[in-house]
């Protein structure tokens, strides 16, 4: 019949009124205000009790004045703006910054002649990565032979003036090891999750296992 | 100056007697100026306040039918809001257009908010609480809301900007052609009420006026969402076509006077709605009148707002042909059954109607009504259904 | 006694709400009808076909993700079937089907935003567009879990997808799969059957079979004006010849119908996500592709059924490590080419419903 359609909109907006379960998956980054059922929750106590323990907190946030801290769950493939990257493991080899696609990558390097496990290396000078410019798609990673660049999983990177937004080496250094397992999913199933501030060493992130002590003995010390 | 009625929250003879009371004696010659300066400051500002307040409700119920939040950080769930919008709108650049008539730019917003604001005069909010009870108060109603149009042209036109000047044209076809609707569905009422004064027509609802005349109140209902130009009809500024319509080049203050208004008409219209429909201040005497009446003009205000939640805008050629039309054959067939109905029942001595006589008249018009509607919505449905699209003979412009 | 009336040309855009990105229309007016119409292009051209001549291979993949932002997994898909038709490249059975699944994810996301500004551009106070986004939101939760981005994704690369998924990913995809339907009916019942939106749509902006074909149309567009062409059943590529789906074809060619179009072929998406959950079995997922491609010299077309229409890639190959030329055969630029025919006559706010319709992206349209 004509004009039923619109009595049905009407009845589907109203449906998702007054039916919280139909909301957004909303957070308010960095906090949000918080009723006194869901600060109750938080202590793990029923709200009638808490309520009659903490009436100041209860008038509190019945008035939305208390705040909780808010962040998204973001997944651990979470592609985000600190790289992660392994003094330990780079040789300075500038396979990142040619495999870049936007060339915001600078590499200057010095031969070091300090003898390393693997192979030599070259002493870092300059290592800026201008993520001002960065598109995150991660073909840096995907291009290091030796696994020393990661992208990170943190996204507070804002900063007033773009020249901030470049990331040198001691920022590369200094910055928390919590790479994205976009590159490396083998650390999802090791139960490693950035998200929760585990962080990875460098011996940890290669893509081959770790060889055994007397694995390392056969092949160095032995030969 | 006669003061035999001091009761009633809003009551011009109430302030008198304060001031009386309270002024010295060389200046008692102004009591009159104090107190009607007085009436008229709070009722003006307690308008403005629940038209800020009415924002905040908007923009969260809004939003909460979009499944979203809304505004929820400054003050207890936001509701220290519009203080922030008012202060950005404030400190911003006022810009005029530099070929824009600035006269006429600068007075349309003015102009604006005071025919908004000059229809509250004459509502009764209770019983003995009104600012001034005209005994044509519903002819006056009538004519402050149809200078809306004047002042919304004026901006569209002084612009000088094409958008504007689209929204302003589609303004004042609109809302002339659905005054007239409007005026029909009012003509109804009037029979009933055998008065134009606003407090009478409350006080002959022994029951309210929506339910004897469904017709009427529909095509009133739907006229006046038209008015203040809210979905579906809210061509004037359909911010997906025009930007924003007839306000594209305003800033700054007079942007938020602007919006003022536009905020404002959804209350006014609903308190027109209470008034004339829903029996007014008229309730169960456990709580004041002012009281009852708020409640109505929020249920009424809420309905609007659900329905612009939920629907998208008509076309303007559809626009017009829905008041022409349907709403005008409506309007018509509403006051002419009223008419027989009331030559029917109506006491020839006193020209009053009983409210038994009010429920017969009522169980007949809600027949009619679904007779009608059912009638109409087949008959539009099926129209609809072969509409094909006109042929338009294009000439090439170079 | 006549009134004396002249046309009125407005410029709709770059800058208008409506025009979705900076899209120019110089709209000669007649009172409020549509007399003559000049689309502007041009305001976003970003040279991705030139800048495709300065990367390689595996590079050009991240342009891809800018071509059409709503559904960069689309793009990709259509790339890396190009570079793997000019490379003979073998894909491995698991990423096929990984990529048509996220391929499918994409065009209900695309279709989703499509649907939800067409509505909005009707003058629905965003409700609609709300609803159509929470659950494009599921989807690009969806991506973030497979690849770690939500929008400019650049999953796949030459020879399959660039990681496998994880085991969230199916868990959160099985709980979509079973959400999904209901809130497709809720749109419906909210959108559909309104009359408004009815008295809006039908009728409005209509292509005939012949006209659209002529204008090389394509996509939802095209079968609209009920024209059969859907290139997963005309021209299988990866593994759609395997999978049982229909391709909802339109009866008036109006803008009504390319919504309806739009919401059916979301219905089938779903349909082969499931199946292909189903079907999909264990193996590699990545052919064993060199980092830095040489193809052998030669020139490919390779195209595919995108969200908004067959999108093409036109590689040439000199041997070297990027393409000698990347033309792109975009679907947005080429649904918008029977802008004309469909606006003049109508009225300013069928301008913007038809526009609302077409579904483009300027990035795509620019390049």
């Amino acid at each position: 019949m004509y004009g039923l359609g619109l009595l049905k909109g009407l009845i589907v907006t109203m449906k998702n009124l007054i039916s919280p379960g139909r909301m957004f998956t909303i957070h308010q980054y960095p906090d949000r205000k918080i009723s006194p059922l869901g600060l109750s929750k938080l202590e793990g106590k029923n709200v009638i009790s808490w309520g009659i323990n903490n009436p100041v907190k209860f008038l509190k946030s019945l008035l939305g004045l208390i705040s909780v801290p808010d962040k998204i769950a973001q997944s651990p493939r979470f592609r985000g703006q600190e790289f992660t990257w392994y003094e330990q493991r780079c040789t300075g080899c500038a396979s990142c910054a040619k495999y870049c696609p936007l060339g915001i990558i600078k590499i200057v390097t010095s031969p070091s002649g300090k003898a390393v496990p693997e192979g030599q290396k070259y002493a870092i000078d300059v290592f800026d990565i201008d993520i001002g410019r960065c598109m995150f798609c991660g073909l840096c990673v995907e291009a290091c032979p030796y696994d020393a660049l990661h992208m990170g999983s943190g996204f507070e990177e804002g900063t007033y003036q773009r020249k901030d937004l470049v990331i040198n080496v001691d920022r590369l250094k200094s910055a928390p090891k919590k790479p994205s397992t976009w590159f490396r999913p083998q650390l999802e199933e090791l139960g490693y999750d950035p998200d929760s501030g585990d962080e990875i060493t460098w011996d940890q992130i290669g893509r081959h296992e770790r060889p055994s002590l007397s694995d390392q003995e056969d092949k160095w010390v032995k030969r | 100056m006669m003061c035999e009625q001091a009761e009633g929250l809003v009551n011009f003879c109430r302030i008198y007697k304060i001031y009386e009371f309270i002024l010295p004696s060389w200046l008692s010659s102004f009591t009159y100026f104090f107190s009607a300066i007085t009436l008229a400051l709070t009722v003006i500002n307690i308008l403005i306040i629940s038209t800020a307040l009415y924002t905040w409700f908007e923009r969260r119920t809004l939003a909460r039918f979009q499944s979203r939040l809304g505004p929820n950080r400054w003050g207890p769930f936001g509701i220290l809001q519009p203080i922030a919008d008012v202060i950005k709108a404030i400190t911003k650049e006022d810009t005029v257009p530099e070929s824009a008539d600035k006269v006429v730019f600068n007075m349309a917003p003015i102009l604006l908010i005071i025919t908004t604001l000059l229809v509250i005069i004459v509502i009764p909010l209770g019983p003995n609480s009104f600012m001034g009870s005209l005994n044509i108060g519903i002819i006056f109603i009538i004519g402050i809301t149809s200078m809306n149009t004047i002042s919304i042209f004026m901006g569209g036109w002084a612009s000088r900007n094409k958008y504007a000047m689209f929204g302003a044209m589609r303004s004042v076809a609109m809302l002339i052609t659905y005054e007239i609707p409007m005026g029909i569905a009012i003509v109804g009422i009037l029979l009933l009420s055998n008065s134009l004064a606003l407090s009478d027509i409350v006080l002959s609802q022994t029951i309210p006026f929506f339910i004897i005349q469904p017709i009427g109140f529909f095509v009133f209902f739907a006229a006046s969402i038209a008015e203040i130009s809210r979905t579906p009809f809210d061509q004037i500024e359909a911010e997906s076509e025009l930007g924003s319509g007839f306000h594209t080049e305003y800033s700054g203050i007079k942007f938020a006077i602007i919006t003022l208004a536009e905020f404002m008409a959804p209350i006014i219209s609903a308190i027109v709605i209470t008034t004339l429909y829903l029996g007014g201040f008229k309730g169960p005497s456990i709580l004041p009148a002012e009281f009852w009446f708020s409640i109505k003009v929020f249920g009424v205000i809420f309905f609007m707002l659900w329905i612009r939640a939920t629907w998208p805008r008509l076309r303007i050629d559809q626009i017009m042909n829905f008041a022409w039309k349907p709403l005008f054959g409506l309007g018509l067939f509403n006051l002419f059954s009223i008419a027989i109905e009331v030559f029917v029942f109506q006491d020839k001595v006193t020209g009053f109607i009983s409210t038994s006589h009010y429920w017969i008249m009522a169980g007949i018009n809600w027949v009619f009504a679904i007779l009608l509607f059912f009638g109409i919505t087949q008959i539009i449905g099926n129209k609809n259904k072969e509409k094909i699209k006109h042929s338009y003979k294009t000439n090439m412009i170079s | 006694m006549s009134i004396r009336t002249e046309p009125v040309t407005i410029n709709l855009g770059p800058q208008h709400p409506s025009t979705h990105g900076v899209f120019r229309l110089r709209v000669t007016f007649d009172g409020e009808t549509v007399v003559d119409v000049d689309p502007v292009f041009g305001y976003m051209h970003r040279g991705t076909e030139k800048l495709a001549e300065t990367r390689s291979y595996v590079q050009i993949v991240t342009l891809t993700d800018r071509l059409d932002w709503v559904s960069s997994m689309s793009n990709n898909l259509a790339y890396v079937r190009a570079v793997e038709a000019l490379c003979e490249i073998e894909v491995p059975q698991r990423a096929q089907f990984l990529r048509v699944i996220a391929a499918e994810l994409q065009r209900i996301a695309s279709h989703l935003m499509a649907t939800g500004f067409l509505v909005n551009d009707m003058g629905a106070f965003a409700t609609p567009l709300m609803y159509c986004f929470r659950e494009r939101e599921r989807i690009l939760d969806l991506f973030e879990i497979l690849c770690g981005a939500r929008i400019t994704l650049s999953y796949m690369r030459p020879g399959g997808v660039f990681q496998d998924a994880p085991k969230a990913f199916w868990d959160n995809l099985d709980a979509l799969m079973k959400e999904m339907p209901i809130y497709i009916d809720e749109l419906e019942s909210l959108v559909t059957t309104n009359e408004i939106v009815l008295a809006r749509s039908k009728n409005v902006g209509v292509l005939t079979a012949e006209q659209s074909i002529n204008g090389s149309l394509s996509g939802p567009m095209l079968r609209a004006s009920s024209v059969d062409w859907d290139i997963r059943k005309s021209n299988p590529y990866e593994i759609y010849d395997k999978l049982n789906f229909e391709v909802p074809i339109g009866k008036n060619g109006d803008v009504f119908d390319r919504y309806l179009v739009r919401i059916k072929e979301m219905r089938e998406s779903l349909k082969i996500i499931g199946q292909c959950v189903d079907m999909i079995s264990e193996g590699p997922v990545r052919a064993d592709v060199p980092y830095n491609i040489r193809p052998p010299a030669g020139d490919i077309y390779s195209s595919i059924e995108a969200p908004k229409g067959e999108l093409g890639f036109y590689l040439v190959s000199d041997q070297s490590i990027s393409p000698y030329r990347c033309k792109i055969r975009s679907p947005s630029f080429m649904n918008l080419s029977l802008l004309r025919e469909m606006l003049v006559g109508w009225k300013m706010s069928d301008l913007i419903v038809i526009l609302g319709s077409v579904d483009f992206v300027m990035g795509e349209v620019d390049r």
